[in-house]
């Protein structure tokens, strides 16, 4: 039984990783601080916000709701796993581009995740489903209806096979 | 905000899980979802010195429909249950309120047995089970016990498991043929959790009238509240009208809820009365 350090390896974005965490670390610390991959952004810290949403072995989770050990031997997707050559955009984030569906930016990688996560699961998902996926998410500046335009023509895109 | 310092272990079977809680002198807590322990270790709410996490354990992470009854193990997501058509027909009742349940994000790592355990009165699960008649297993250092959902629920953040033991399953039994559900909760935002809520079943019989009826309102006590006196008064009745008028008064009279900060307690009884008649209503509607 002990609070020290031990070594945590895992998938993230199709790179393995090994690196120290206490216990009590937090995923989305972990990603942000160990790996040095600040694009999941930590809002609220404790479940309502979803600015941390990645995903954990292709669910979407809270990074700030579950500690870093627990996702040892997990493959995480994060932001910065969605384009990693940096040209082509992932077809959920071109259609946040293309809807100007986002204007601080900084709830942006959750919102786009949990797009992606609902994508990917039901591709066909009705408008009360969109919703409900982007329910979890909280943007400040209040975007909302861009936001979900965007996450309609990304469905359309997706379905379309773009 | 972040936790404090905590000791961690991941067991891979439940023997070793429930000997790490063996240790009275240890305060420990046990994690699977975690969706509403972490929050309150964040916030430093809760402050364990040893988290035994669950979900290592492949036997219990299971769903399945064994002999007609429901079995979901500890390690069993609540989104789960939703992606499964055999447990929308088998128990639509449940499938309705888990889609309460907080967003996508929560109800993918957070467990069913997991809100069951914790019991917070306004939560879905607990109520969905005392409506659907659910048992639950409890193991602990001298054998497993089974609770019915009836006796599970004490108060406020109370179950009866007890230290030293973890809930292992949740059985939720068949539901009878000819017998309909309602659901329904009052939330500010979507995902919030209910000011008050009501689930229902309603069983009709062969002479076209209500043959056994099951109203639980939660968020208006410390545990999950069954309206027995309007669900005699259902009992017998054609659903119509004149027994959803008194479904209300006789719900408004049987509910003392307490005011918060979120609504009044005058506000509360009138929603409970107004939800349990919707729900009753929808599940006669659905028995035909």
């Amino acid at each position: 039984m002990s609070e020290d350090p031990r070594l945590v390896r895992l998938t993230v974005n199709g790179v393995e990783h090994a690196a120290e965490a206490e216990p009590r670390l937090l995923l989305s610390d972990f990603l942000r601080h160990r790996l040095g991959l600040t694009g999941t952004h930590v809002g609220c810290e404790h479940g309502v916000c979803g600015a941390c949403t990645v995903l954990v072995d292709g669910a979407p989770t809270r990074a700030c709701l579950m500690f870093a050990v627990q996702a040892e031997g997990s493959s995480v997707t994060t932001i910065e796993g969605l384009a990693p050559d940096g040209d082509a955009l992932h077809p959920v984030q071109q259609a946040f581009h293309e809807q100007h569906a986002m204007q601080c930016g900084f709830c942006t990688p959750g919102f786009v995740l949990s797009t992606v996560a609902l994508l990917e699961e039901k591709p066909d998902a009705d408008d009360d489903e969109l919703l409900d996926a982007l329910s979890g998410n909280l943007c400040r500046c209040t975007g909302y209806r861009n936001i979900i335009a965007a996450a309609r023509q990304a469905r359309e895109g997706m379905k379309a096979g773009e | 905000m972040k936790p404090a310092r905590f000791a961690y272990e991941a067991p891979t079977e439940l023997e070793a899980a429930l000997a790490l809680l063996s240790d009275d002198l240890v305060d420990a807590r046990v994690i699977a979802g975690g969706q509403s322990l972490v929050p309150m270790m964040n916030f430093r709410l809760a402050v364990p010195e040893l988290l035994v996490d669950l979900n290592r354990i492949a036997a219990l992470r299971y769903v399945r429909v064994d002999g007609g009854t429901l079995r979901i193990g500890a390690g069993a997501r609540q989104a789960e249950l939703l992606r499964d058509p055999a447990i929308e027909a088998g128990w639509p009742l449940l499938t309705a309120g888990v889609r309460h349940i907080g967003h996508p994000q929560i109800r993918s790592r957070g467990t069913v047995c997991g809100s069951l355990a914790h019991h917070d009165p306004v939560a879905e699960l607990p109520a969905l089970a005392v409506a659907l008649d659910a048992t639950m297993t409890v193991a602990g250092p001298s054998g497993r016990r089974r609770i019915p959902a009836a006796d599970f629920f004490v108060s406020y953040y109370e179950s009866d498991v007890q230290p030293g033991e973890i809930l292992v399953e949740a059985a939720f039994p068949p539901v009878e043929a000819d017998t309909g559900w309602g659901f329904a909760e009052i939330a500010r935002r979507r995902g919030d959790f209910a000011l008050v809520g009501a689930a229902g079943l309603v069983r009709a019989g062969a002479d076209g009238r209500v043959a056994a009826a099951r109203l639980v309102l939660f968020g208006v006590a410390e545990r999950p509240l069954r309206a027995t006196a309007a669900e005699q008064a259902l009992v017998g009745s054609d659903g119509g009208e004149d027994v959803l008028a008194r479904v209300r008064e006789l719900v408004a009279e049987a509910v003392d809820p307490v005011a918060d900060g979120h609504a009044t307690a005058e506000y509360r009884r009138e929603a409970a009365a107004h939800l349990a008649a919707e729900v009753a209503a929808d599940a006669w509607g659905r028995t035909r």
